[in-house]
């Protein structure tokens, strides 16, 4: 392809109906629908709640983007659309409807993990990517470091969470502190003024004996329960709960653990690049935090602009688009949604070359 | 000329003109909306000869249906005529199977029910006439217990027909009627509880 591919991406795996337009790397439309607030009763994303939600949202969303994009659907190259992984009923709304789209307009389609998407975004507006590099990805969802060597050809899970997310922690001890969700704005606004030290708060899987099997794996199910505990001591004893330095000092052990297994990953492989995304990102203190520490370990680091670190479309265009100009060709009509797609299925189901 | 999909129960699409079905494709497979869907749609054109330009409109079935798969139809078709640029028309799923039993022959009173999982079905009743089908009840949801007019014949359907839908959607406008749901029908809310107070971790 002589000209740079112009993708539209479709991205239904959790909360926010995403539609993304880019032109190879450039941006042309991000839209975002989110159901975030018919979620803030029930204290999680529901499932259905957002199903239905993505349903609604689809339709009016592409139209917002092509309209961004001051583009029609002649002008596309490709159609991509995350396959997962997520969950199974959000997934398909965008699954069903990307199909259709690429039927009705004979354009071929990518179906693409949503993981490496996050991955992909890093590539907009920016300089390519420096192979290899290790990403953290951390969200409501997911607690990922992976290490990529090739965007739409080799990554590589390093470790992941074993219960609950880095972002779902952070709802949790909300919750826990009385506070709405999401969590992550709750506990950054609470943490305003509070002691990151005054409680020495249980790091997850740093142990020893724990880094030999999980090296980079994470836990924050204990760290959430450590929380309610030392909380309930206090209400129990009569004293008032010091919520600025719970929360400084719980966000504290989350961004510990995560950019230490980060950087770990970056000194034990020998990589001097990592690349973050995922929705948590967008808290000040995991970028402050990593800041400091790439600095000091000499490691380059890349953090997408805000709007393309949570969960988008534009990242599933992008990493559509890097799929088109590798030459890789589209997937078949017949792939899923598959909620726990490994992060190494960059792309479903590409169909064989011909004979 | 239009392109129908339902997947209020299996996965049905077709490409109608007037009364006659071109092409259709059925599944009764209830697990496989999404994997199917795309497929089903491109190979019911391939069989019309029917470039998608040439649909002048997409009818949906927006049920009642169990929601996963229904939505993945309902995506499809918005979709699809979004993508040509052309009309969505909704449609209701049971008055494709109340047609495809007038078509056959029957007449007099018919209690159409699918099921909707979770022990519940949905239902509709109508009145096949001498020369026209009416919906005269529903679509509702219930207890199979609780089905209204036992007296009446009823069919329980595996499978909705997207030609006998299309078909139904072109005859409800010739007959002056107008659209009547253009959301999908759970008839059903998301099952869903408000969290109470927060359990303590300590004793």
């Amino acid at each position: 392809m002589t000209r740079e591919p112009v993708v539209l991406g479709i991205e239904t795996s959790c909360d926010e109906t995403g539609i993304g337009i880019v032109r190879g790397r450039t941006l042309l439309a991000n839209v975002i629908s989110s159901s975030m607030d018919e979620h803030a009763r029930y204290g999680g994303v529901v499932p259905e709640v957002a199903a239905r939600a993505h349903l609604e949202a689809i339709n009016p969303a592409l139209e917002a983007a092509f309209a961004e994009a001051g583009i029609g659907f002649a002008e596309l190259d490709a159609i991509a659309v995350t396959s997962g992984p997520g969950l199974s009923g959000a997934l398909m709304v965008g699954v069903g409807a990307a199909k259709a789209l690429a039927v009705a307009t004979g354009k071929p389609l990518y179906a693409v993990n949503h993981l490496v998407g996050h991955v992909g975004a890093d590539v907009l507006d920016a300089e390519p990517l420096e192979y290899p590099t290790v990403a953290l990805l951390v969200s409501g969802g997911h607690t990922s470091l992976l290490v990529v060597r090739d965007l739409v050809g080799d990554v590589e899970l390093l470790g992941e969470t074993i219960d609950d997310a880095a972002g779902e922690a952070f709802d949790k001890v909300a919750r826990i502190l009385g506070l709405p969700y999401p969590g992550g704005p709750q506990i950054d606004r609470a943490a305003v003024g509070g002691d990151p030290t005054a409680i020495r708060f249980p790091r997850g899987l740093m142990l020893p004996k724990d880094l030999e099997r999980h090296r980079y794996d994470f836990s924050f199910s204990g760290l959430k329960t450590a929380v309610a505990r030392w909380v309930e001591k206090a209400q129990d004893a009569g004293e008032e709960v010091p919520v600025a330095d719970v929360a400084a000092s719980f966000r504290e052990a989350v961004v510990d653990v995560l950019l230490t297994k980060a950087f770990r990953a970056c000194a034990d492989l020998g990589i001097p690049r990592l690349l973050l995304g995922g929705g948590v990102v967008a808290n000040a203190r995991v970028r402050e935090a990593a800041a400091e520490r790439a600095a000091a370990q000499g490691v380059q680091l890349r953090i997408p602009p805000l709007a393309l670190c949570t969960d988008n479309g534009a990242m599933i265009a992008a990493l559509g688009a890097q799929l088109v100009a590798a030459g890789h060709r589209p997937s078949g009509l017949g792939f899923g949604a598959d909620s726990t797609l490994p992060v190494t299925e960059i792309q479903v189901d590409e169909l064989a070359a011909p004979a | 000329m239009l392109l129908a999909i339902d997947t209020s129960a299996g996965t049905s699409v077709a490409v109608v003109e007037g009364d006659l079905v071109l092409a259709e494709r059925s599944t009764e497979d209830t697990m496989r909306h999404a994997e199917v869907i795309g497929e089903m749609i491109a190979a019911v054109l391939d069989e019309a000869g029917v470039d998608p330009s040439r649909l002048d409109e997409v009818v949906a079935g927006m049920g009642p249906g169990p929601f996963t798969g229904l939505r993945v139809g309902i995506a499809a078709a918005r979709a699809f005529a979004l993508g040509i640029g052309r009309p969505l028309t909704p449609a209701v799923s049971h008055d494709a199977v109340a047609l495809d039993e007038w078509s056959a022959g029957t007449r007099g009173p018919l209690l159409v029910v699918t099921d909707a999982r979770r022990r519940e079905l949905y239902w509709s009743s109508y009145d096949l006439g001498s020369d026209a089908v009416s919906r005269t009840d529903g679509p509702g949801l219930c207890r199979p217990d609780e089905l209204p007019y036992p007296d009446v014949e009823r069919i329980d359907a595996t499978q909705v027909s997207a030609g006998a839908l299309g078909r139904a959607a072109l005859i409800r406008r010739a007959a002056g009627l107008p659209v009547e749901y253009t959301e999908p029908l759970y008839l059903r809310s998301p099952d869903v509880t408000v969290p109470g107070a927060r359990k303590r971790v300590t004793r």
